[in-house]
């Protein structure tokens, strides 16, 4: 997993993410805690029939749950609710070492970096803050 | 027969012994021998263990395994011996003896832990000690285990839990005398205090502690989990009514954990387990308890880890030698803290003088998140622990971003090699997140 830290395009959305901002005319919003690791993430989206039309969030945390949040803000823009969550759910058995054909990987894009995460236990839950706040919240 | 050694042999040994440049002792350690690339940084939350202490645990179950205390036939009175032998040389070690030097065997009680052994102060006798309107006094730099038991007896007893806090002002992190006598008065029943911090990595001043807390007849109980590895301790110089450590932070095994109290307050305390070899006789309705320390060890003890933790301390104290250990060690820390220091965009938690640490430091890279720092490490064999480090309320007060900080740890087994592994490993951090100066 130390691969991602050396992977250029992770590392921009963990110290430069795009979607880290308030989103004013959000219709869903949800926070989301890591106690042991003291992240914390407020999760913003704009749905309109059914459809996400921006996401983004705000809140601090390590590099991991920071760019898993920016990549999971930029995939789920322009889904369907029910396609971001069978998404979440998709990302969530990747990081807990379940195996995914390859057409989930390839749906899940940048996200299916984080699949190593899995090797580190104490790491799984930075990975999937920002999906377990999208799956508790559409 | 062997031939004895030349006193040329004793000096370069000895000379060896001080030297960081290398560490002529972790060939003792199997682990670290067989990954001689891996630095080992994270001694404060376990040590590991020579093969000395393995060996007696081996040897333990291979030539004398049977039901301590109770056997009647050779076997089992060698289990008993052995563990009647560690504790002697515990209440040795740390200097609970009696005018004479003869050692108070009786007054060392084995647990699992230094946490359970606190709990056991804070359940059996914290209820003797405290009405309601009492206070307890911690410090705010105590480990949880250290805490909680505190909390939890406060509230049921009606007392107050009040925090001692260092003074930072002239980078000493100490508990001031200023301190001491606004926080320890006629309410305060017991003070509850690490000898060593495990994130600050001071020496709290237990002997201040202890003389103003028992200026109004209260009790000071010590844990010793970050000071027993490092140092020579002796509870009557430092005045400790109750003494905790745990093996496994002091290169035993893990699983055993040691109380040390007075005796007169051991005798008073109910036990905190009930069961087998813990009684003198039980009728239907009632029963009596055997004396301490057997009255605090319910159920079959794990003797072959009590036998080993002796082997670790004959270790620590003889083959390499306490005075040894803690020499190296601060020329170690002088080391780490200097290169530390002269690296840009670290922040140092706690006391920046050398001579102030023992064993651990704690520390930030600026802007970086500290699970990140101690996955980019462990990729490159450097083991550091990150988190809160079951402090919360110390890095809270701190103002820690995310509550949580690095910690590495070191003992005398590391050596400079250890420290450049760290340092290299941290300007690696600073350049994959951009900090790079």
């Amino acid at each position: 997993m130390a691969d991602l830290y050396r992977s250029a395009t992770f590392m921009e959305h963990g110290l430069h993410p795009d979607c880290k901002y308030e989103l004013d005319d959000a219709t869903h919003e949800h926070e989301g805690v890591n106690p042991s690791c003291g992240d914390e993430l407020k999760l913003q989206l704009r749905v309109r029939d059914g459809v996400i039309e921006e996401a983004a969030f705000t809140g601090h945390g390590c590099a991991i749950s920071q760019a898993s949040a920016d990549i999971m803000a930029d995939l789920i823009t322009g889904k369907t609710t029910d396609e971001a969550k069978r998404l979440a759910e998709l990302f969530m058995s990747m990081v807990r070492g379940e195996a995914l054909d390859e057409a989930a990987i390839a749906d899940l894009g940048e996200a299916a970096q984080l699949k190593d995460i899995a090797h580190m236990p104490a790491r799984v839950k930075c990975a999937q803050l920002a999906w377990r706040t999208l799956d508790t919240m559409i | 027969m062997t031939r004895p050694m030349s006193e040329a042999t004793i000096e370069r040994m000895a000379a060896d012994a001080l030297d960081i440049a290398a560490s002529p002792f972790k060939k003792d350690f199997p682990l670290l021998a067989a990954n001689p690339n891996l630095a080992f940084l994270d001694s404060a939350a376990t040590a590991q263990r020579p093969k000395s202490v393995l060996d007696a645990q081996r040897r333990f179950y291979e030539t004398m395994n049977a039901n301590p205390l109770r056997g009647l036939y050779s076997l089992s009175v060698e289990a008993t011996k052995a563990i009647a032998d560690v504790r002697t040389s515990i209440a040795r070690r740390i200097g609970a003896v009696d005018e004479a030097g003869a050692p108070h065997a009786d007054e060392v009680v084995f647990t699992r832990n230094a946490s359970e052994s606190l709990n056991l102060v804070a359940k059996c006798f914290a209820p003797c000690a405290l009405k309601p309107g009492d206070e307890v006094a911690i410090t705010i730099m105590e480990h949880h285990s250290n805490l909680i038991p505190w909390q939890q007896a406060c509230a049921q007893a009606g007392a107050k839990l009040v925090y001692l806090h260092p003074d930072h002002t002239d980078g000493a992190w100490r508990i001031s005398d200023d301190e001491i006598r606004a926080k320890v008065g006629p309410r305060t029943r017991i003070v509850a205090v690490g000898h060593v911090s495990n994130v600050l990595g001071v020496e709290n001043p237990v002997r201040k502690l202890a003389r103003a807390v028992h200026a109004n007849g209260g009790y000071l109980v010590v844990d010793g989990a970050q000071s027993v590895p490092h140092m020579a301790v002796d509870v009557r110089e430092l005045g400790a009514d109750f003494f905790v450590f745990s093996a496994h932070k002091a290169f035993g095994p893990l699983g055993i954990g040691v109380l040390w109290g007075r005796g007169e307050l051991l005798e008073r305390m109910p036990p905190l387990l009930t069961g087998g070899e813990m009684i003198d006789s039980v009728t239907q309705q009632d029963a009596v308890w055997a004396p301490a320390p057997e009255k605090f060890e319910a159920g079959t003890q794990d003797a072959a880890g009590i036998f080993a933790t002796g082997a670790a301390l004959e270790y620590l104290n003889e083959t390499v030698g306490i005075q040894t250990a803690a020499a190296r060690e601060a020329a170690l820390m002088a080391y780490a803290m200097e290169r530390l220091l002269a690296l840009p965009g670290i922040d140092i938690l706690g006391p920046h003088d050398h001579r102030a640490r023992h064993g651990a430091i704690a520390f930030n890279v600026r802007g970086v998140h500290p699970h990140d720092v101690a996955s980019i490490l462990d990729a490159r064999d450097v083991c550091i622990r990150a988190g809160h480090h079951c402090a919360q309320p110390l890095l809270a007060w701190m103002g820690a971003e995310n509550l949580a900080c690095c910690r590495a740890s070191i003992a005398f087994y590391n050596d400079k090699a250890d420290i450049d592994a760290l340092i290299d490993g941290l300007e690696y951090v600073k350049q994959l997140f951009g900090r790079g100066e």
